[in-house]
C-alpha cells in the first residue's frame, strides 16, 4: 500500500496550515525580542542603517559589546538589579506562604463568614492597583519604620526611600489567593481528612498534603507574582526618589537621561528581561499546566 | 486495646435538614459491625461523625465509656479507609503507611519496624517505593490499609472500601479484610451499601434508611426474621417477594389470608398466626423468599404466573416470573427443572406458607417465621 487517503491528506494539509499560522503568530511576538538582542550588540549607525529591513531582527554585520560594558559601567545597574532580585524574591517568598495560607483557609477550613471573605476576594480582583496608589502612598508616607543610620538600627516615621515599601504592601495579592483557592478546591478533600486522621493539624495538612500536590500553581503564582514585581515602574516613581532601594525599571528610566545611544538602551532592557525570560523556560511546564488547570488567561 | 464504642441519640442536621434522625447503638470490643443501607440513608455520614470529621449536632460519642464528641480525629486515634483511598500522591507506599507515626514523633527505627510490619502483613514488600499511581486498585486498597493498621488505632472505620475495584477483586479483598479482621480482632465499623459485603463480613448488621436505623442484628437474624419490609427487601439476593393481601380474617382465631392473585374460590392460606377479629381486617402483605417458593403445574398451584427471566448463576438458577398481584416479579430458585424452563412459560408457584412473612400496613413484621 502506498499514498494516503484524501481524508488523510487533508489531515496533514490541515496540521500544517495550522502550524505555519501558530509559527507566524510567534514571529510577531518574537520579533521586538530579536530586534531588541541585536540592537544591542550594534552602534546607532548600524541599528538605523539596518532599520526597515530585515538585518534588524538578525544578527549580522559589525556587532560590538561595548553597549554591555558602557551598561555595567554606568548607571549602577547592578545596584538596581541588586535590589529589583531582593524586591522580587522576597515578595514572591512571603507572597507563596501569606496568599497559599489564606486561601487553604477560604478552601478547605471551616469558618464562619468564610464565603464573605471569600466573596470579598472577587471584589479586590477588579480594583487596578492605580485606583489606590495615591492613598497608600499617603498611608505609607506616615508608617513608622526601620531603617540603617551609620550602621545602627534605628526607628524612622516613614516607610518611603525602602525596601521594604516596595515589598510589604504586595506580599498579601488577592489574584495570587484566587489562584491558590481555586487550585485548592480542586484537591479532593479526602487528603486532608486522611492526614486529620493520621494526627495532623491543619497546617500539617497543608505543608504535608496540600503544598506538595500544588506545584503547578506554586509555579504559576511566583512567576505572575514575580513579573508584576519585576516590573513595578509606578509605585517605585512615587515612593522611593532615593537611589539606594531604587529597582531596575526605574533605573533604565534614569539611565535614558543618560544616553543618546540606543544600542545602551537596548542592552539595558536586554538585562531586564533575560532573568524574566530565565524563570519562565524553567518554571513553563508547571506554569502551562495550572494555567490550563485554572482556566486563568495568561 | 479495641475499643468499645457507643453512640446515644445521635442527631445530625444540614441547613436545617436533618441527616441523621437519633441514632443509638454500641459497639463491642473486636466487634465488626457494618452499617448498610442505600444511597443518602446517612450511613457515611455516621461514619465521619465516629471519625471526627463531621460535627455531631446533637447526643453523645464514647469510646470505653468517654465522650469524646469534642475530641479530633487523631485524638480518637481511628484508623480509617476511604472509599478513594485517599493515598497521598506525592508519596511512596512506605510513607504513606508511616506518615501518622512520623506526625506523632516515633523515632526512625521503631517507626521503620512498624512499617515493616504493616507491609509484611498486607504483602507490599515489594512495592514499598513505589507511588500510588503505580499501583492497581486493590495494591492501593491494601496501602489504605496498611496506613489505617500501622497506628495500631482503637477502631477501624471503612467508608465503602470495596466499591472502585472489580467483582473479582472486590471478593478477594473482603476476604483479606475479614482474614485481617480475625487476625487483629481490632472494633471495626464498615460502611457499605452492598448487602452481600455486609453478610460476609459483619459480627451484626446496622440497617438504615433514612437517617434511621430500621434493624440491628446479626446476618442471619436480619435475613430471617426482618423486622420489617425495608429490612426484608434490602437483604437478601433476589430479594424477597412480596405480594398484596385480597382479603384477611380471623378463622378460629387463626390468620386466614388470600392473595390478590389467587381465584376466588381457592382456599384462604392458613398462616398459623393467633389474632383477633379486629386485627385481622388490617392490610396485609406477604413476603416470600425465593429458596421458599418452587414451581408446579398451573393446576395445582396456589398462583400462576409467566416466567420474565432466567438468571444461570451457575451453582443456582432463578426464574423471575409476573405473577397477579405481586409489587415485582416473584424470584423462584430453581432445582432440577431449571434446564426446562423458558422466558414466556405459564407456571405454577407454590410456596411454603409457614416460611412466609407477613407486613402489616406500616409495613412492621406480623410474623417472621420460625425457622
Amino acid at each position: 500500500m502506498s499514498g494516503t487517503s484524501p481524508r488523510q491528506h487533508q489531515s496533514v494539509s490541515l496540521r500544517f496550515a495550522l502550524y505555519a499560522l501558530m509559527l507566524l503568530l510567534a514571529l510577531v511576538f518574537v520579533f521586538p525580542f530579536l530586534f531588541m538582542l541585536t540592537a544591542s550588540f550594534r552602534t546607532n549607525e548600524q541599528i538605523f542603517a539596518h532599520s526597515g529591513t530585515i538585518g534588524a531582527f538578525v544578527p549580522t554585520g559589525e556587532l560590538t559589546t561595548a553597549n554591555y560594558a558602557y551598561v555595567f559601567g554606568n548607571g549602577n545597574i547592578l545596584h538596581f538589579f541588586l535590589n529589583s532580585v531582593l524586591i522580587t524574591t522576597l515578595t514572591v517568598g512571603l507572597g507563596l506562604i501569606v496568599n497559599s495560607l489564606a486561601a487553604f483557609s477560604l478552601a478547605r477550613l471551616q469558618w464562619r463568614g468564610r464565603e464573605a471573605v471569600a466573596s470579598l476576594l472577587v471584589v479586590l480582583l477588579v480594583i487596578p492597583f492605580e485606583a489606590i496608589s495615591v492613598p497608600l502612598m499617603l498611608l505609607v508616607a506616615h508608617l513608622p519604620g526601620l531603617g540603617l543610620e551609620a550602621g545602627r538600627l534605628v526607628l524612622t516615621r516613614s516607610w518611603l526611600n525602602t525596601l521594604y515599601v516596595q515589598i510589604l504592601p504586595f506580599v498579601a495579592n488577592a489574584f495570587s489567593i484566587y489562584l491558590f483557592y481555586q487550585f485548592f478546591r480542586g484537591i479532593p478533600k479526602d487528603f486532608d481528612e486522611a492526614a486529620y486522621i493520621d494526627g495532623a493539624t491543619p497546617l500539617q495538612a497543608y505543608r504535608h498534603v496540600i503544598v506538595p500536590s500544588s506545584k503547578p500553581v506554586f509555579a504559576t503564582v511566583s512567576i505572575l507574582q514575580g513579573l508584576a514585581m519585576w516590573n513595578q515602574y509606578l509605585w517605585p516613581v512615587i515612593t522611593v526618589p532615593g537611589e539606594s532601594a531604587r529597582p531596575l525599571m526605574v533605573g533604565m528610566q534614569q539611565f535614558f537621561g543618560h544616553t543618546t545611544e540606543w544600542g545602551n538602551v537596548m542592552a539595558y532592557a536586554t538585562v531586564i528581561t533575560v532573568p524574566v525570560l530565565a524563570a519562565f523556560v524553567i518554571f513553563q511546564r508547571w506554569f502551562v499546566r495550572s494555567v490550563i488547570g485554572s482556566g486563568v488567561k495568561g | 486495646m479495641p475499643a468499645s464504642l457507643e453512640l446515644r441519640d445521635i442527631h445530625k442536621e444540614y441547613g436545617g435538614r436533618q441527616i441523621i434522625k437519633g441514632v443509638s447503638l454500641t459497639v463491642a470490643p473486636s466487634e465488626f459491625l457494618v452499617l448498610v443501607g442505600p444511597s443518602g440513608c446517612g450511613k457515611s455520614t455516621l461514619l465521619r461523625m465516629i471519625a471526627g470529621l463531621e460535627e455531631i449536632t446533637s447526643g453523645d460519642l464514647l469510646f470505653d465509656g468517654e465522650r469524646v464528641n469534642d475530641w479530633d480525629p487523631a485524638r480518637r486515634r481511628i484508623g480509617m479507609v476511604f472509599q478513594s483511598y485517599a493515598l497521598y500522591p506525592h508519596m511512596t507506599v512506605a510513607e504513606n503507611i508511616g506518615f501518622s507515626l512520623k506526625l506523632a514523633k516515633m523515632p526512625r527505627a521503631e517507626r521503620q519496624q512498624r512499617v515493616d510490619d504493616a507491609l509484611r502483613t498486607l504483602q507490599l514488600e515489594e512495592l514499598r517505593d513505589n507511588k500510588p499511581s503505580q499501583l492497581s486498585g486493590g495494591q492501593r486498597q491494601r496501602v489504605a490499609i496498611g496506613r489505617a493498621i500501622v497506628r495500631n488505632p482503637n477502631a477501624f472505620l471503612f467508608d465503602e472500601p470495596l466499591s472502585n475495584l472489580d467483582a473479582s477483586l472486590r471478593i478477594q479483598m473482603r476476604m483479606e479484610i475479614s482474614r485481617l479482621h480475625q487476625r487483629l480482632r481490632n472494633t471495626v465499623v464498615y460502611v457499605t451499601h452492598d448487602q452481600v459485603e455486609a453478610m460476609t463480613l459483619a459480627d451484626r448488621i446496622v440497617v438504615l434508611e433514612g437517617g434511621v436505623i430500621r434493624q440491628i442484628g446479626a446476618p442471619l437474624d436480619l435475613y430471617e426474621r426482618p423486622a420489617n419490609r425495608f429490612v426484608a427487601g434490602f437483604i437478601g439476593t433476589p430479594t424477597m417477594a412480596f405480594l398484596h393481601v385480597a382479603r384477611s380474617d380471623a378463622k378460629g382465631g387463626q390468620l386466614a389470608v388470600k392473595l390478590a392473585g389467587q381465584d376466588d374460590d381457592a382456599p384462604p392460606l392458613e398462616l398459623g398466626i393467633a389474632v383477633s377479629a379486629t386485627f385481622a381486617e388490617g392490610a396485609f402483605t406477604l413476603g416470600i423468599r425465593p429458596e421458599h417458593c418452587r414451581l408446579a403445574a398451573p393446576e395445582s398451584a396456589r398462583l400462576v404466573g409467566t416466567v420474565a427471566l432466567v438468571e444461570r448463576l451457575g451453582a443456582d438458577t432463578f426464574a423471575f416470573l409476573d405473577v397477579p398481584g405481586a409489587e415485582d416479579t416473584v424470584a423462584v430458585r430453581l432445582g432440577e427443572e431449571a434446564n426446562r424452563i423458558a422466558v414466556g412459560d405459564r407456571v405454577g408457584l407454590q410456596f411454603d406458607a409457614a416460611k412466609a412473612h407477613l407486613f402489616d400496613a406500616g409495613g412492621i413484621a406480623v410474623r417472621s417465621p420460625a425457622i
